[in-house]
């Protein structure tokens, strides 16, 4: 037992040197449009831990988590803006002279501060769910018409920012690549290879926070809720408490994820709130495994890969391959690919290939808890 | 009337017409324990919902400990010392044992609280306690569904108790339960009435016969009579909702 607890430590230990040492090479091994891509796809690792939370935890699907996703890349990118225009007219962002506008509307005023923006990023969209989320569970709605709410408040916020043309550029979105941070452009290659370390630093800091979170009487109490909610009231816990404040931080993490996201793509528009983006959100989730953390981060990662080499390839087959992988992932593997390997996946799979030994009797079979079974 | 623990006072629950409970008057004092029966339909499951908090009555009021408990939210009023047994039980099948029994004696249960710490050894203690109650030690650490049937249930009444309430509603505990088990269930309900005031609702004759309460009988959502077990069996009234009318014998 002390054996087996050592080489799993020791199997860790090596596991977090080989992801740490994986971190700071890929900037010289990768080809600096792969390294983007992989930045990217880190960055909607951090929104997928987020709908894990919620989701895979509480049982709360959520198919509007594009809005927290791109409000966290608008804050990022008006102050990125902000910050490259004093020498324009007016001092303003370029795109306002289009449509005849001279002064900065005033909700812009903030993001001329770096501290407020960092704040903001996570803060806005954490606040907005917490809002909206409150609203929601408080009168109790729950499973397939919560879905439908989120993804209703979805394309309110879309159609909302693609009319803003004064405010936010409407549909054209907010150009971040060639603004400047620190004097440097932010789409230059030293800057996209902070940008890099930065997101993964960010990814393995929010597992640690959600695992954390996860872990513990909070934990069990998010995973009652899934269970049997009305049961978690007569004992005394108030579960719209509990949801609101993990559907907040499933906002807040989506609009840190979208920030990193925007300023690693370049731009941030109306199209970050589009339906169907939303919804592929929740099948990495459900592919990599609800429930695992882990599946989470390797759904986002790999999904994306796999879309992005597909289209490469093929460009009209991807969407087939997604709705493919969801309907196996539905059918065959409800548990997700981690859950899956974590579960009794692997040993039902030699079972069923006729290579395992066969066990004397069923595998929870026991007298007392105690004593097995002799085969 | 002298003022019990819980006093309920004309309740009338209607559902779009139809009269679950109509005026429905009963007080239970401190310490006691009180079984209900009456046949289906009778509204005894609508009347734990109405103390719960589950179901707003039309007319009427509930005291507790001389509180009205009308509008408030299902938390306050289990935060407030009544624990409610369900029907069928109701454990956290994705929680194992240990942490069932953690969430029910866990206090305050604020997220906060929660976040930060882990039990406190006393608590970690009850835990223990609660476990050798029920005979689930062995069970700690397995998940509550897969758990049988009949441990479900003591495991639902560990948590129960583990809330600590001042009243414990309990609907059918023994339902499903082998004849040793329902035994062992009505002797645990009977050593917890004294510190805690017990409400069991229940159709098996036998099982309210071995807790020696009193008995109080529902038809039609109204109180038909009340007394022992003795006296209330011989009542004609009681005969003819539990048999159905008798008509023949009147002809």
């Amino acid at each position: 037992m002390m054996k087996a607890f050592q080489q799993r430590r020791w199997a860790l230990v090596i596991l977090w040197v080989l992801i740490i040492a994986a971190i700071v090479a890929a900037p010289s091994v990768l080809p600096v449009f792969r390294l983007n891509l992989l930045g990217r796809f880190l960055a909607l690792a951090i929104v997928a831990l987020g709908i894990d939370l919620i989701w895979g935890f509480t049982g709360l699907l959520s198919l509007g988590q594009g809005i927290f996703f791109a409000l966290g890349g608008y804050a990022a990118a008006m102050y990125l803006q902000l910050n490259s225009s004093e020498d324009l007219l007016n001092g303003i962002p370029e795109f306002f002279t289009l449509y005849g506008v001279d002064r900065l509307p005033a909700f812009w005023q903030p993001f001329h501060s770096p501290l407020f923006t960092l704040v903001a990023i996570w803060l806005i969209p954490g606040v907005l769910a917490a809002l909206l989320g409150n609203l929601v569970f408080r009168n109790r709605v729950k499973g397939v018409y919560f879905s439908i709410l989120t993804q209703a408040a979805l394309l309110v916020f879309f159609n909302f920012f693609n009319g803003q043309q004064k405010l936010i550029n409407g549909t054209n979105g907010l150009k971040t690549d060639v603004t400047q941070l620190f004097g440097q452009m932010v789409g230059s290659p030293e800057m996209q290879r902070g940008f890099f370390w930065v997101t993964a630093v960010v990814v393995i800091f929010t597992w640690l926070f959600v695992r954390w979170v996860v872990r513990g009487r909070f934990g069990d109490v998010l995973i009652a809720i899934r269970d049997d909610e009305p049961r978690l009231r007569f004992a005394g816990y108030n579960p719209t408490l509990f949801k609101t404040l993990v559907f907040a931080i499933a906002g807040g993490l989506a609009g840190i994820g979208g920030a990193l996201y925007t300023v690693q793509s370049g731009i941030v528009s109306p199209q970050f709130m589009t339906v169907p983006f939303s919804i592929e959100m929740v099948i990495w989730v459900a592919v990599g495994g609800r429930g695992t953390l882990v599946g989470a981060i390797l759904g986002a990662v790999f999904i994306n890969y796999a879309k992005s080499l597909v289209s490469e390839a093929m460009p009209q087959s991807w969407l087939f391959i997604q709705g493919g992988l969801f309907i196996l992932v539905v059918t065959a593997l409800p548990e997700g690919v981690i859950g899956w390997f974590q579960g009794d996946g692997p040993r039902n799979l030699l079972n069923r290939l006729g290579m395992s030994r066969r066990s004397g009797t069923y595998p929870r079979l026991e007298l007392d808890g105690q004593e097995e079974i002799q085969p | 009337m002298t003022s019990g623990l819980l006093e309920l006072c004309g309740i009338t629950v209607s559902f779009d017409g139809f009269l679950a409970l109509r005026d429905l008057n009963l007080n239970l004092q401190p310490g006691e324990l009180r079984a209900v029966i009456g046949p289906n339909g009778a509204g005894k499951t609508t009347f734990l919902d109405v103390i719960t908090g589950k179901v707003a009555p039309s007319e009427g009021d509930v005291l507790f400990k001389g509180r009205s408990l009308l509008g408030r939210p299902e938390h306050r009023i289990a935060r407030l010392g009544i624990g409610r047994k369900f029907q069928s039980p109701r454990v956290f099948e994705q929680l194992t044992v240990r942490e069932n029994l953690a969430l029910a004696v866990s206090r305050p249960k604020q997220p906060w609280t929660l976040l930060i710490g882990g039990l406190r050894s006393s608590q970690r203690d009850r835990v223990q306690h609660l476990m050798s109650i029920v005979n689930l030690q062995k069970r700690a650490d397995w998940l509550a569904g897969a758990l049988s049937h009949g441990q479900k249930q003591w495991l639902e009444i560990a948590m129960l108790v583990g809330q600590d309430p001042d009243l414990l509603l309990v609907d059918e505990p023994v339902a499903g339960l082998t004849d040793e088990e329902t035994d062992l269930t009505a002797d645990l309900l009977k050593s917890l009435a004294g510190d805690h005031t017990v409400l069991v609702i229940e159709h098996d004759m036998e099982f309210i016969r071995r807790l020696d309460s009193p008995v109080t009988v529902l038809h039609q959502g109204h109180v038909l009579c009340e007394g022992t077990m003795d006296q209330v069996q011989v009542d004609p009234r009681v005969i003819e909702v539990y048999l159905g009318t008798t008509e023949d014998d009147s002809k």
